[in-house]
């Protein structure tokens, strides 16, 4: 049964049409990805879903919730977690003020506790950077921290932009092998990437976007072996 | 010497005053990127609903710190409400539009406030109600007024519960966090909206003890009375780092000492003068402010 979907989701921004009918779904448990060119409509189709834009069209609906009239903050109470693109850790705040953030809406005390125990075994850096400014991160370190405040109000759903973003290739690794960690603990994730070899090698299905439009979709290993999306977006 | 130490303690105490007033405007800056124009003019209808409420007390005829304290949280309680209607009804319909509509704005509101302040309390000026007797202690030869130790000590318990409500609550660190990147904020389940008014609350609640401060020491009120102020706490807030708590209160500091040191050194008549000179220097020279710390345009 399908957990988040997007039935020809339309955003104007000004006047210009980022997303002209996308439509989507994602099942509990799975990675999708979102594939696609600089201004493809990937972050916009995110930044829609979390409710940071309004689409002029279509419906969005989670768990049978419907989400299209929703604020961020009420998005965050349905269950849906979004690390934006850029990271954009609270730079004047600590590691634990970002991370009890995370949790902000939530009241489960010991919930808590026990997801950043879990955020900590994920990302054991953030624990011996705890009390430091975020700002004071590496950019590695403080993409963990996105990815782990986004963790902590222990969403059923995760948004994550462009996670790689900016990382060393070892780092890049590192990250991947964590999104897919995550997953196995019962996650479900939608991925945006501008790697998309890394992004279709975890993700279980792949939308591939263009201008605003869904252009293909599919397993993430039939796209990553079609020769269109391998010689548009794999650089084959 | 000894004269300077009696120009620093009057400079600090009517320094506290515009730090006072300063962290509203830049409270406000911090969440919403704008100047609150109309930030003086609360204020000023905090000394009037001092006066007000000290009349209706009876505070004037018969002082006693429970009517001044009376009058003080009613006049802050009420300059909050009147904080959070103003940013619901004029700034929240225009939170998609430039910045420059909403300065605009406040700049209407601002004159909306003051013209609406001479049609209900009289354009003539007022004489506040003098609810805390006014006494002289010398200490060393430097006289220390009544007033002025009830203006420094409720300026140094504001700004210290300002502090400990900042840096220790949930509320606090949800003020910061959306002052840091709104977006960001909401994503985290934080309702921006009310945290916006939370800040127009805080922030006018200040001005208005600032308005129940000066009354004080300057026993008359007028309408008008909060545009230099307002517009000099303002400089205070640039002194400091606009967005930056702790600047905005060693911002309003320095002022009220430099302008009091300027009189009382140089001439009266450039009193005025020294906060917008400040104001030109430190925009040339440095217009983050003492604190402020340059800030990387967001993309």
């Amino acid at each position: 049964m399908p957990k988040l979907v997007l039935e020809d989701v339309h955003v104007h921004y000004g006047g210009i049409k980022a997303l002209k009918g996308i439509s989507l779904e994602i099942d509990a448990g799975e990675i999708v990805t979102l594939i696609g060119a600089n201004g493809a409509g990937k972050t916009t189709t995110l930044r829609t879903i979390s409710g940071l834009l309004r689409p002029a069209a279509g419906r969005i609906t989670f768990d049978g919730a419907d989400l299209t009239r929703l604020k961020p903050h009420e998005i965050v109470a349905q269950g849906i977690s979004h690390a934006p693109e850029g990271r954009i850790v609270f730079a004047n705040l600590t590691v634990r003020e970002n991370l009890e953030l995370g949790a902000y809406r939530r009241r489960d005390r010991d919930g808590i506790r026990r997801d950043l125990e879990r955020v900590f075994t994920l990302f054991p850096r953030l624990k011996e950077r705890y009390s430091q400014n975020a700002g004071t991160l590496s950019g590695g370190e403080q993409q963990m921290l996105a990815v782990g405040r986004a963790l902590m109000s222990s969403p059923r759903l995760l948004l994550l932009d462009e996670p790689s973003l900016g990382l060393a290739p070892i780092l890049v690794r590192d990250i991947f092998q964590t999104i897919r960690e995550i997953n196995a603990q019962g996650m479900t994730v939608l991925l945006v990437e501008q790697n998309a070899h890394m992004a279709l090698q975890i993700a279980a299905r792949g939308y591939v976007l263009e201008t605003g439009q869904v252009i293909h979709s599919g397993a993430a290993k039939e796209l990553a072996s079609d020769e269109r999306v391998k010689k548009a977006y794999l650089g084959e | 010497m000894q004269e300077f130490a009696q120009q620093l303690l009057n400079g600090l105490s009517w320094g506290s005053i515009y730090a006072l007033i300063a962290l509203g405007y830049t409270m406000v800056y911090g969440v919403l990127r704008f100047i609150n124009f109309a930030h003086g003019d609360v204020y000023m209808v905090g000394a009037f609903l001092a006066y007000y409420i000290a009349h209706a007390v009876g505070a004037g005829s018969h002082p006693s710190v429970a009517a001044a304290a009376l009058v003080l949280l009613g006049s802050m309680v009420g300059c909050a409400i009147l904080g959070v209607i103003i940013e619901r009804a004029a700034y929240r319909p225009l939170r998609r539009q430039p910045r420059l509509t909403v300065l605009i704005t406040a700049i209407g509101v601002s004159l909306l406030l003051e013209n609406a302040g001479q049609l209900v309390f009289g354009a003539d000026p007022k004489f506040f109600p003098q609810f805390i007797p006014g006494r002289n202690l010398s200490v060393g030869g430097v006289v220390v007024t009544s007033h002025q130790i009830v203006i420094l000590g409720v300026s140094l318990l504001l700004m210290a519960g300002l502090h400990t409500f900042v840096m220790k609550t949930k509320t606090g660190m949800a003020l910061r966090a959306v002052s840091f990147h709104r977006e960001a904020a909401s994503l985290m389940g934080i309702p921006t909206d009310r945290i916006i008014s939370i800040t127009f609350a805080v922030g006018s609640a200040l001005a208005a003890a600032a308005g129940v401060l000066v009354g004080l020491s300057n026993p008359k009120i007028d309408p008008l009375m909060g545009l230099l102020p307002g517009l000099k706490a303002f400089v205070a807030a640039v002194l400091g780092g606009i967005g930056n708590i702790p600047g905005a209160m060693i911002g309003g500091l320095i002022l009220g000492v430099a302008e009091v040191l300027v009189s009382g050194y140089i001439s009266s008549t450039l009193r005025d003068a020294i906060a917008f000179g400040i104001l030109i220097v430190i925009l040339l020279t440095r217009p983050t402010g003492l604190l402020g710390r340059g800030q990387v345009e967001k993309v």
